[in-house]
């Protein structure tokens, strides 16, 4: 337990998950701003004409049919689709249609995928290592050493997400769902002011997703995160705003409580969160 | 030299046809009158070529039948004198050991050595004259393709006293062909003579003798008649330059069907299947050899051979390609350049069996009769029926595989095991069966594609070897999994490779086109026409 | 959906013990490490042996190495050099590269040309200046591209520039458009193939059929004599020492672990902050830089440089090579060009035709039964012979 208390007073205990003087404006409102974003694969309308905005140190979650557009309008974010039309701003000071995918993460964007991809032939450590913020061009990378400094991090956040013990072990033994923890701890060596998680709890047991679900509610408020999920059970526990999208626009946004009463939302989608919240 | 034709000609014509029907009917009745044939022969070996040229005025002049066989000897140096004063034809000079045979009865000898033969000898200026006077024999021969070749041999040899002759020879000719060049030699020689007669007449021609006459004219006294013979030569160049455009492009879609017919079972096994095929040269050089087997097989008959290739080509190589899936590939799936490997080490080892069980060198195969020759469209433009018939048959392939692909069960199979393997394993389809017939698929285009090739170039064990890298281009150029990408960058890289070559060489046509593909790649990845949605996104 | 398929490669099967990141200088941390330890160790040795097997035993002794022999392992050592080169790129960069030969021919002309003008007028046409083959052909004067290459040490900077300036053109291109597995094989293939047809013409005036040969003397030293070949035979093994300790060094580096990570998933690398397309440039830069040496040590030994070096097959024997041998290992390569050629030698004096067989059923058996190579073997028996101590942190890779 000595996890929940930790995570009680992080912003004590973890420097790293101290507010960094991030380059990111947020004075003027939103950390992220999406504005009419459409997105065209082969005429099919994958996101059609969709708004959103997160605020700065808010916990979102997405939730929506398959096919709704949620996985594209993460690529959107990260810069990995560019979009047909529309406008995306990061902070008030930062297009994110002007850059790319290394760029973005600089920024502070951080993106754990559907999939969990972890390097598989590098051990969790190294994993963490790779991740962590620094300097990311080739020649300091290639004379990097390692100082206890940035040791202690990444043991901090070993801990965190309960990977100690397999600290040397290569991350392609990890089941499922430490993957899934390591790709979360991965982010957290990023210090990202954005956080996007895509089903985060796939494929996890009940006893997983509760650790998984106290991770995300401690990481809120400092940094905004972004929560893709089917699991409404999992949405519900953590979620205090919820955005509903259908064939690639927003359908609903508000409470869990609110957007499940919303009539729309009710017949497109809530048939199926009977079955899934099962 | 024109006196010498003239005489000739003339000399023809007073006896008329009936020199050639007795040639037909008599010449089995009349013993020749030998005395006075080797009389005429004689008088070919002397030494000065003055003489010489009189003597065959001389034979021409004679009514002798054999005239003709002896000055075509006498052109090629098979009319020798033996030294016992006798005259021979030697009928085969390869060997060290000639047969000959006696010039004046046509009797075999039996072998000479060449060093008791002496042959009469001539000069550049003595050839000119005997084709000539050839030629002007030939024009009454009963042989259609004789005064074919003679007719068009006349181009720029006619003069004044050859003109009314020959007027009267084109009203006699049942043939158009010799009809039209008869009076094309005919206009060349007006025109060469600065008449209006002649320029009308050529306008429009592009043989490139009636060009030299035209511009002769062009330099004529007469200002009209050289302004007109200017614009008939700016015409001519127009229309030579169009004609040159047809023939580049021709050739361009002739290389561009071979590069189709060599990438198109690549777009399947890779653009469809993702399978890196290094041994897909090597398919295609055994479609080659099965044609080369099927002519041995069938000697004497090399179309029927041929057309019975393509099935056999195609089933040579679809086994073979079957043999390299359930071996090799299927141990490899999801391992691209695990397979790119290892296929090509299956490629050394099929081009070294041949090297050793068949032979490091190139084998003939026979082009049949109705595949050879060329389409005469005009003077400067004749295209080859072998490049053709490749053409179509490349045309023919593509759309046989658009067909299956689009429209069989096997097409829909395929297409949906590419896009999601498992997906389509649950719906019953059986994934590993449709891999093994897109494999024999794409493995038995190629071998259609070898039997093509024989037609075009040297079968060899490299042969497949040679087209591997452009097959590849092609696909990757046209994009990934795109059958019509493939058509058209095969169509449009062998059109950009002709039209490049006159100014840059072949090989270097050749660079600048993989380097022009290789920017394009870096340009756009996804070739010409990429693969659009989220399936490709990934 | 070549990323997914891509990253099923067997190497991306984790192995079980790694060295953890060090916080050692970069370029001091392979003499840290025991595999490179033992691969110095045992080439230091080689060499030595070489040395004294030539020099010290007399030649009718069963034990003399002849100079042919010598000039022989001088030239399977430039060929493992080159393998290395290979190696870096594809073992751990994920980039199938089948256009090495071109930068090791690249390099072998760059001396070739040091080698030619080092002729002088000694040439059969003795003309000063011209090479003889440019005598031949009537050039009254060099092209402006030869110029310089009578200084040894213009030259021997073209040697790594050259391969290098095309790699960074080249790599910049493909790596920018995100050009990956098999199309950028295919590309560096086309890429060999058109430079083989390009040298193969005589306007390039690289002596086209021919290439360069005829060499007499590098820098003064006579080709010819048997030192020179020692000389020459210890200097590639040198340089394949050096070349060895910086692919080390840089693959034990953090950067060395981005490639790893940007071979197994690209994507991934590119969304924490990488910029992914440099570190491919500069590792593809690099391993051409290795290449184009190895070929210019290769070229004074062999005599000659034609375009054939150029051809896509030699740049394909040269992955088999490390694939044989052990990929992301760097000494798999090393064992791999080495065997490889050893047998090239022995069949084809033996038996010539069975040669191509025996190396496309190599590449079949290697890919199919063998995919982590001679190395992979090695390693497989000292686990076993270590797994008593499991747990224990081996320093092997």
């Amino acid at each position: 337990m000595s996890l929940l208390q930790s995570l009680k007073a992080r912003d004590r205990v973890f420097d790293f998950m101290a507010p960094d003087a991030s380059p990111v404006d947020v004075r003027h409102g939103p950390i992220l701003y999406m504005e009419d974003v459409t997105v065209t694969f082969d005429g099919f309308k994958a996101i059609n004409n969709l708004n959103l905005t997160i605020d700065d140190g808010e916990l979102r979650c997405i939730i929506g049919p398959n096919g709704a557009g949620k996985t594209t309008m993460m690529d959107i974010i990260t810069g990995k689709t560019r979009p047909t039309e529309g406008s995306v701003w990061f902070g008030s000071r930062h297009n994110l249609l002007n850059m790319n995918e290394p760029e973005i993460a600089s920024l502070g964007i951080g993106r754990k995928f559907q999939k969990p991809t972890v390097f598989e032939a590098l051990s969790v450590f190294e994993n963490l290592e790779l991740a962590m913020a620094a300097d990311k061009r080739i020649l300091p990378t290639l004379t990097a050493r390692m100082t206890g400094e940035i040791k202690d991090r990444i043991d901090e956040v070993l801990q965190t997400i309960g990977l100690v013990s397999l600290r040397y072990q290569p991350a392609g033994i990890l089941s499922h769902g430490q993957k899934q923890w390591l790709e979360i701890g991965m982010l957290l060596m990023q210090r990202p002011r954005l956080l996007l998680v895509d089903e985060p709890v796939a494929g996890m047991t009940e006893q997983e997703m509760e650790r998984t679900a106290e991770l995300l509610t401690g990481l809120a408020g400092k940094q905004s995160v972004v929560v893709v999920e089917h699991d409404m059970g999992f949405v519900r526990s953590i979620a205090r705003k919820v955005t509903v999208l259908h064939q690639g626009s927003v359908l609903a946004e508000g409470s869990m409580d609110q957007v499940s009463n919303d009539p729309n939302v009710v017949e497109v989608y809530l048939g199926a969160d009977d079955e899934e919240a099962a | 030299m024109r006196r010498f034709l003239s005489l000739a000609l003339l000399c023809c014509l007073l006896l008329g046809f009936t020199l050639t029907a007795q040639a037909q009917t008599e010449a089995a009745t009349s013993p020749p009158n030998d005395t006075a044939a080797l009389a005429l022969l004689d008088a070919l070996d002397v030494d000065s070529y003055r003489d010489k040229g009189e003597a065959i005025t001389a034979i021409l002049q004679s009514d002798d039948e054999r005239a003709r066989d002896w000055l075509q000897a006498l052109l090629d140096g098979r009319l020798q004198r033996a030294d016992d004063g006798q005259f021979v034809v030697v009928l085969d000079n390869s060997g060290r050991e000639w047969p000959v045979a006696d010039a004046l009865t046509n009797e075999p000898l039996g072998e000479m050595s060449r060093r008791d033969l002496n042959r009469v000898g001539i000069n550049n200026a003595l050839r000119n004259q005997l084709r000539s006077a050839i030629a002007v024999v030939d024009l009454y021969s009963p042989n259609l393709e004789r005064r074919r070749t003679s007719a068009a041999r006349l181009l720029g040899e006619v003069d004044s006293e050859l003109v009314e002759p020959i007027n009267e020879l084109i009203l006699e000719e049942d043939d158009s062909q010799v009809r039209t060049r008869l009076s094309q030699a005919v206009a060349i020689y007006h025109a060469e003579q600065g008449e209006m007669a002649g320029v009308e007449a050529l306008t429009g021609s592009l043989h490139p003798r009636a060009r030299v006459a035209l511009s002769r004219a062009a330099n004529g006294d007469d200002p009209v008649v050289a302004d007109a013979a200017r614009a008939a030569l700016v015409s001519v160049e127009q229309n030579l330059k169009i004609n040159r455009g047809i023939e580049t492009l021709y050739f361009g879609l002739s290389l561009g069907s071979v590069l189709v017919l060599a990438a198109i079972g690549l777009a399947i096994t890779f653009g469809v299947m993702g399978v890196i095929n290094m041994a897909h040269g090597e398919l295609m050089m055994l479609g080659a050899y099965t044609t080369w087997m099927m002519q041995q097989l069938l000697p004497g008959q090399p179309g029927l051979a041929l057309v019975l290739s393509i099935p056999a080509g195609f089933l040579v190589a679809a086994l073979v390609g079957v043999a390299i899936e359930r071996s090799v590939i299927q141990f490899l799936k999801g391992r691209p350049l695990e397979t790119l490997l290892a296929t090509f080490g299956i490629s050394l080892i099929l081009q070294q069996l041949v090297r050793t069980g068949i032979s490091p060198l190139n084998r003939t195969v026979i082009t049949p009769e109705w595949m050879s020759g060329s389409l005469v469209i005009n003077d400067a433009l004749s295209l080859t029926i072998n490049r053709m018939v490749v053409l179509a048959f490349a045309l023919v392939v593509f759309a046989g595989l658009m067909l299956i692909m689009r429209r069989t069960r096997l097409g829909l199979e395929v297409r949906a095991v590419t896009q999601n393997r498992a997906m389509a394993r649950s719906m019953g389809i059986r994934a590993t069966r449709v891999d093994i017939l897109t494999f024999a698929l794409g493995s038995g285009v190629a071998g259609l594609a070898g039997v093509a090739l024989s037609q075009l170039t040297n079968v060899g064990p490299n042969l497949g070897q040679n087209y591997i890298i452009d097959s590849f281009m092609v696909v990757v150029f046209g994009g990934v999994g795109n059958l019509w990408g493939t058509l058209v960058a095969g169509l449009s890289l062998g059109v950009i490779n002709q039209v490049l070559e006159p100014w840059a060489g072949a090989v270097l046509a050749k660079i600048i086109v993989l380097v022009f593909i290789i920017l394009f790649i870096q340009k756009r990845p996804r070739g010409l026409f990429p693969q659009k949605g989220r399936a490709a996104e990934g | 959906m070549m990323t997914q398929v891509l990253s099923k490669s067997p190497l991306s099967k984790p192995s079980l013990s790694r060295s953890s990141p060090s916080s050692q200088f970069w370029l001091a941390r392979p003499f840290g490490e025991r595999a490179t330890q033992i691969f110095l160790g045992v080439l230091l040795a080689a060499l030595l042996l070489v040395t004294v097997l030539h020099t010290v035993v007399p030649q009718g002794s069963p034990l003399h190495v002849n100079a042919y022999t010598v000039n022989l392992f001088g030239k399977y050592l430039s060929y493992a050099l080159l393998a290395v080169a290979v190696d870096l790129v594809w073992g751990y960069l994920g980039i199938l590269s089948l256009g090495h030969g071109a930068f090791f021919a690249i390099g072998g002309y760059a001396m070739g040309m040091y080698l030619m003008r080092q002729i002088g007028d000694r040439g059969t046409y003795g003309h000063p200046e011209l090479p003889d083959f440019m005598v031949f052909l009537s050039w009254d004067s060099l092209p402006w591209y030869w110029q310089g290459f009578d200084m040894a040490w213009f030259a021997f900077a073209m040697v790594l520039l050259a391969p290098g300036l095309l790699a960074l053109v080249f790599g910049f291109l493909a790596f920018r458009s995100r050009v990956t597995g098999v199309y950028l094989s295919i590309i560096t293939q086309a890429l060999t193939f058109a430079l083989m047809l390009a040298f193969f013409r005589n306007e390039m005036s690289f002596g086209g059929n021919n290439g360069l040969t005829d060499f007499r003397e590098i820098l003064g030293f006579n080709l010819r004599s048997n030192d020179t070949r020692l000389g020459l035979f210890l200097a590639t093994g040198v340089a394949l020492a050096l070349s060895y300790i910086l692919c080390r060094a840089i693959v034990s580096s953090k950067l060395g672990r981005v490639c790893v990570a940007t071979r197994d998933a690209e994507a991934r690398t590119r969304f924490i902050g990488y910029r992914v397309e440099r570190f491919q440039l500069f590792v593809f830069v690099v391993s051409a830089m290795i290449a184009g040496l190895a070929g210019a040590l290769y070229v004074p030994q062999v005599g000659i440089i034609n375009p054939s070096e150029f051809s896509p097959l030699f740049s394909i024997e040269i992955v088999l090579w490390v694939a044989l041998g052990g990929r992301a290992t760097l000494y798999g390569a090393v064992i791999g060009a080495i065997l490889v050629n050893y047998a090239k030698t022995i069949f084809t004096g033996v038996m010539p035709d069975a040669w191509l067989f025996a190396l496309g059923a190599m590449f079949v058996l290697v890919t199919i039964f063998l995919p982590k190579g001679v190395a992979g073997l090695l390693r497989k028996r000292r686990r076993a012979a270590t797994s008593d101590n499991a747990g224990t942190q081996e320093a092997i890779v």
